[in-house]
């Protein structure tokens, strides 16, 4: 089914929405519902964080076409499910559908609304040795037997060093 | 042991009862949640990287102009009476202080100076928190965000287009504020109207948990209400929000108070002076016990059956009459019936000195 609004994307979610007296029911794909899910999300029937493990069980399954593990920590998306913490920043891109998703359950939206962030210029930046973050991958990626990317990852390295 | 009274502020300017309503919400906390880019969430990563994000944000901390002579505590070097201690008071959260089922991890740490702390390995790399006495959530989102502008000049955060400041747990992402006032309801519970206020609060996107934050249990009619959603409302929104509905409890409780007195006058002041005669002559006061009593001299304090006793000695004795303030004011770790004789002791000295 097509989206009701772009008339392009894959319709993924049904919202129903009450008009004057009538009810209406639009088909929308991710996109359009990520912006439109700021309003109409909110006050649906949204679970209290308190049962936060809970609501990842029960509405979470993996969505299509996502890498089974983030490939900067490791994490997968099983280990999510079982505590409740994602493993690292980049396991927000690696999971995003699955994430958007929980997180307008839990939100009632996905979408940030408040004070953006502007990062400093690595210029500005303090030194980081960047050795020892990719000798730290190196380790995560020998224990999760990701034997590609420690190679990867040691080529890295020996050009660093 | 660990001297709080070398910190800026003793660790203790929150108590001093300045705020607005500070005989009803004793404080005000605000939260912002941060991650630096590189490196594994706290809970992922290992002793090592947690020690360099110690190292990196130390370097930082040091430059900072809207924090002035901050003091570094690091929690993981410190034996568990002291991180208890840093708990008590409110300057940790359980979580940093290794006091939850796991053991403290390497690199926790806390930069503390007056009124502000950053908590650094709690759950999130950054925890920054402004503490305020009475209802002062503009005063203490100002001191919080300027520091958060500071910070995150000096160390890079972790933020996405989308989803914002990214966290380990989704229910923090987004603004990564989570603002709480910690207030005294007792003419609700007495009322038997608190459920009510307590519901209305969850389907207005509020939570509502014990003194000591998630997990932790009502006692004395303490409650702690804060936001329950972090994403797609501005932080501006999230605090009016909040403002708005504490006003309103606050309204409640005023009107449940004077409902008391009208309907049931003797018998709430009865009630009351017998908290307020077992906390000056007790011999041995459990912590729940002193709670009730102190939660009772409170509202009576409130309602002017009380006079010549301060909000501040009594926010003072809701601190330190708990189980490590006890310890480290007489310089070791007590037992529970040790410590329920020194409580005793200690509510009765304060109030005695008052009374005079």
């Amino acid at each position: 089914m097509v989206c009701d609004l772009c008339k392009e994307g894959e319709a993924v979610i049904t919202l129903t929405e009450i008009v004057g007296s009538g009810v209406r029911q639009l088909h929308l794909c991710e996109k359009c519902a990520a912006e439109r899910g700021v309003e109409t999300m909110v006050g649906s029937t949204k679970p209290q964080i308190n049962n936060f493990l809970q609501t990842i069980h029960e509405q979470m399954p993996a969505a299509k076409g996502e890498p089974v593990q983030c490939s900067f920590c490791q994490a997968t998306l099983s280990d999510f499910r079982a505590t409740g913490r994602l493993g690292c920043a980049h396991c927000y891109e690696a999971f995003e559908s699955s994430l958007r998703d929980l997180l307008r359950r839990v939100h009632g939206s996905s979408r940030h609304i408040g004070r953006r962030y502007v990062a400093p210029l690595p210029s500005e930046l303090p030194h980081v040795s960047s050795a020892t973050e990719l000798r730290d991958r190196l380790k995560r990626a020998i224990e999760a037997e990701q034997f590609e990317l420690a190679a990867d990852i040691r080529d890295k390295l020996r050009g660093i060093e | 042991m660990l001297d709080l009274s070398l910190l800026p502020d003793g660790g203790a300017s929150w108590l001093d009862a300045s705020g607005e309503h500070a005989d009803v919400v004793i404080s005000t906390r605000i939260r912002l949640a941060r991650n630096l880019e590189g490196y594994a969430f706290t809970p992922r990563a290992r002793d090592g990287e947690r020690l360099r994000i110690l190292t990196q944000v130390r370097e930082a901390f040091g430059s900072l102009r809207s924090i002035e002579d901050g003091v570094l505590v690091r929690v993981d070097e410190l034996p568990s009476e002291d991180r208890l201690l840093l708990h008590e008071r409110h300057l940790v959260s359980k979580e940093l202080a290794g006091l939850n089922d796991q053991p403290v991890r390497t690199g926790a740490a806390v930069y503390l100076s007056r009124g502000v702390g950053i908590m650094v390995n709690e759950e999130d790399h950054l925890r920054l928190q402004a503490l305020h006495s009475g209802f002062h959530v503009a005063d203490a989102f100002g001191v919080i965000e300027r520091l958060d502008a500071e910070l995150g000049n000096r160390v890079p955060y972790a933020f996405h287009n989308e989803f914002g400041y990214l966290t380990a747990c989704p229910t923090n992402v987004g603004t990564g504020l989570r603002a709480s006032v910690l207030i005294h309801l007792p003419g609700l519970v007495l009322t038997k109207e608190i459920g009510k206020v307590l519901a209305g609060l969850q389907q207005v996107g509020l939570t509502y948990r014990g003194m000591y934050g998630e997990g932790s249990e009502v006692v004395g009619n303490f409650f702690q209400i804060s936001n329950q959603t972090t994403l797609g409302r501005s932080e501006g929104e999230l605090l009016d929000y909040l403002v708005r509905v504490v006003r309103h409890v606050i309204e409640r409780e005023e009107e449940a108070r004077r409902v008391l007195l009208r309907d049931a006058g003797y018998i709430i002041e009865d009630k009351l002076w017998r908290a307020y005669g077992t906390l000056r002559y007790a011999r041995s006061l459990s912590f729940d016990e002193a709670m009730n009593y102190l939660s009772g001299v409170r509202l009576a304090v409130g309602l002017k059956l009380i006079s010549g006793l301060s909000v501040y000695t009594l926010n003072k004795l809701l601190i330190f009459s708990q189980l490590a303030h006890l310890g480290n004011n007489e310089g070791r770790v007590l037992t529970e019936s040790e410590a329920n004789v020194a409580r005793a002791r200690y509510v009765r000295e304060t109030l005695a000195v008052e009374a005079e």
